[in-house]
């Protein structure tokens, strides 16, 4: 088969499913991820961790990526303060959660009761922040909201709120020490008793644990991976939910707004209330799903939700193409594994075989060197490990000026998905007036 | 004739035989020292066609844009079915059952005809999110879009444009726009709507379908008012011709009168004319 009909055959294949084409990109994420785990000489454990890693983070950024398409890809409304409605997600369950006795003191709450309230929390917030913005072009809009997220972050991080009384309620922030959260909740599955130091497996985690010990796989594995299974469901859900709401009046309203605001507004749609209500949505949404993110690592801090967080989302949607919920999950994914987890790997695989030495110490310092058309100092400094943040940043930079140059649409925002909850042929009218 | 001559003492001795859907009182508009609009009052009758002409710059869509909500008046009053919607918010204004169409055609390009259509109707119910995603009351936003599909394929069949339902609006002529745009503001089911220029860039064949069109929906109970440059088109279809000149109305009357004004001519003209 010549590579042309090769082509043809997999993009007639996979152009059509969605389902074939997440599955087919998941089986070559997972291919790649293999492949690097046995160049690097992993264990079976070694490798079925970083399997997970890499589906965590997957799935992590495809909903943060879907979450984010409902606001600029669906409605036009160009958030760029995402890190900022994650934090408060994040610091309103954290601080429900925390026991009162603890230092900094919380509520005490029991966590589905804190997860309501934090996506309520974030919800309302989203709206308010909006408000003023609302009426103003988009890029005023990403003004505000990306100050408004350094302002989030700054907060939660200066001393006053580390560990404050307000009003006679005790709690606080962690300053810049950050917050402990509740343990990974999927813990209850296999545990009698989840929140012991050293709790006692139940009956399916016995059985789960005894099956996969000889195979050298950790207990904190197995845990891993059922959260990432539990992450896979919500974020199918999360899909599911932008397909209904993309092919709603509703979705429909936001489709026009995004084109042309007076025009809709002429036809009789209060679109301040549209954009805000969509706004608060995709900002409850995000709090929702760095919870998510969060509680599988047990703690939050500041740095995490530095502005970069929200151009990673942006980019992974960006790869995707906006408007196209296949397409997030597929800039999700692929951001996660390629972009982000992909240079600290290829990294690693270059230390293995390659022996470089009197590395750099700085980017600045290896790119000079290329002046005299010697590429070793980069590559020694690039296989640094302090390094590959610089490396990924910059490597981040050039896949966004190559998509905005040459694909601005994305893998899949050519995609044009007809906002309607019923088909719209002359045929079904037709079949409708028969029943 | 002056503004006086519709004066609200005028307009109560002829109630009842001749309804006023909308009236326009002394509005006014200046962007920083220019007066777009000066005191332009004038009323019109429900079930007409009214055309508004002019010479550019007589203030004929600013004086839209301040009926419509688009922007805000300085001043003056304007009454719609005996509901006051001065300074109301145009979606409002639409939702009074008075709806625009623009100038330059505003078609939604990237999304299809049928979307275009599907989008004007008003206060649909799968317009609140929970009701677009909840199962139980999706079965209710499915049937009311049954309903709306198919109003939106007579819309288009009544335009003659079902050929090109499935097309993006983007995609569609000159013309083929400007009948999308009129099929839309009508899928909002208003009383009256106001066009500006709907027969600008139209070839004449599809200029006599839209004005036909015109005359159908007319009986059927609309009112319309629209601009336009033609004045073959205006003297031989409208009940009532308004003439604005320097943001103020100049006459009002029948097309036959207002023909033979002086005014006018010297209006069109180019020539100062006092008001």
């Amino acid at each position: 088969m010549s590579t042309g009909s090769l082509q043809t055959w997999a993009e007639g294949w996979l152009g059509n499913n969605d389902v074939r084409l997440l599955i087919a990109l998941a089986l070559a994420i997972g291919g790649l991820y293999a492949l690097f785990s046995v160049v690097l000489g992993f264990q079976l454990n070694g490798t079925v961790n970083t399997l997970r890693r890499v589906a965590f983070l997957s799935a992590i950024y495809a909903m943060l990526a879907l979450a984010l398409n409902l606001q600029w890809g669906y409605a036009g409304l160009f958030n760029l303060g995402a890190a900022g409605f994650m934090a408060i997600g994040v610091y309103t369950m954290g601080i429900l959660t925390a026991p009162v006795t603890a230092s900094p003191p919380g509520f005490g709450l029991p966590l589905p009761v804190a997860i309501v309230g934090a996506i309520l929390v974030t919800g309302i917030v989203g709206g308010l922040a909006a408000l003023p913005a609302i009426r103003l072009r988009a890029d005023y809009l990403a003004i505000v909201t990306v100050a408004f997220s350094e302002i989030v972050r700054l907060t939660l991080r200066a001393p006053e709120f580390a560990n404050t009384r307000i009003a006679g309620v005790a709690f606080g922030t962690g300053g810049a020490t950050g917050l402990s959260l509740p343990s990974n909740p999927i813990r209850i599955l296999f545990y009698t008793d989840p929140a012991a130091t050293a709790p006692a497996p139940n009956a399916l985690g016995a059985a789960i644990f005894s099956a996969v010990e000889p195979l050298g796989i950790e207990q904190t594995l197995v845990i891993g991976w059922a959260y990432v299974v539990a992450l896979c469901l919500c974020l199918g859900l999360l899909y599911w939910l932008m397909i209904r709401i993309g092919k709603s009046p509703f979705g429909r309203v936001l489709k026009s707004i995004r084109e042309d605001q007076q025009v809709t507004q002429a036809l009789g749609k209060d679109t301040r209330l549209f954009k805000i209500k969509t706004f608060a949505l995709g900002c409850a949404l995000m709090g929702l799903i760095a919870i998510l993110w969060r509680l599988s690592g047990g703690y939050a801090s500041p740095r995490m939700f530095k502005p970069i967080q929200t151009f990673y989302i942006f980019i992974a949607l960006f790869i995707g193409g906006t408007g196209s919920p296949t397409g997030s999950i597929v800039g999700g994914a692929l951001f996660a594994s390629l972009l982000f987890e992909g240079p600290s790997f290829i990294r690693r695989v270059v230390a293995e075989y390659l022996q470089l030495s009197n590395a750099p110490d700085t980017l600045v310092g290896a790119l000079a060197e290329l002046g005299t058309l010697d590429i070793t100092p980069l590559l020694a400094y690039s296989v640094q490990d302090v390094s590959i943040s610089a490396l990924r940043l910059m490597l981040l930079g050039i896949v966004l000026v190559y998509l905005m140059q040459r694909h601005p649409d994305g893998l899949l925002g050519h995609r044009k998905a007809i906002a309607s909850s019923v088909a719209l042929s002359q045929q079904a009218t037709r079949e409708d007036d028969n029943e | 004739m002056s503004k006086n001559a519709h004066s609200a003492r005028n307009d109560q001795t002829q109630k009842g035989q001749q309804e006023q859907i909308l009236k326009v009182e002394n509005l006014r508009k200046t962007f920083g020292g220019i007066t777009a609009v000066a005191d332009v009052s004038f009323h019109v009758e429900k079930g007409s066609i009214t055309g508004l002409i002019g010479p550019n710059g007589a203030g004929k869509s600013t004086t839209f844009d301040l009926i419509t909500g688009v922007q805000r008046p300085d001043g003056g009053e304007v009454e719609f079915n005996d509901t006051e919607i001065t300074g109301y918010r145009s979606d409002q204004v639409a939702n009074q059952g008075l709806v625009r169409t623009f100038q330059i055609a505003r078609e939604l390009s990237e999304m299809t005809v049928l979307e275009n259509l599907m989008l004007a109707p008003q206060n649909q119910a799968g317009e609140a999110v929970w009701r677009a995603v909840l199962p139980r009351a999706r079965t209710q936003v499915v049937e009311q879009e049954k309903e709306l599909r198919e109003q939106a394929w007579e819309m288009l069949e009544l335009f003659e444009i079902e050929h090109v339902a499935h097309e993006s609006a983007g995609n569609l002529s000159g013309g083929q726009r400007k009948l999308l745009e009129m099929a839309r503001v009508l899928m909002t089911d208003p009383e009256m709507v106001l066009l500006d220029e709907p027969l600008a860039g139209v070839n004449p064949t599809l200029e006599e379908k839209l004005i036909d069109r015109l005359h159908t929906l007319k009986e059927q109970g609309y009112t319309f008012l629209f601009v336009e440059h033609d004045m073959d088109v205006i003297m031989n279809n409208c009940d009532t011709v308004i003439v604005m000149h320097q943001g103020s109305v100049l006459t009002e009357g029948q097309p036959d009168a207002v023909k033979n004004n002086d005014k006018v001519l010297d209006a069109y003209l180019g020539e100062e004319v006092k008001i």
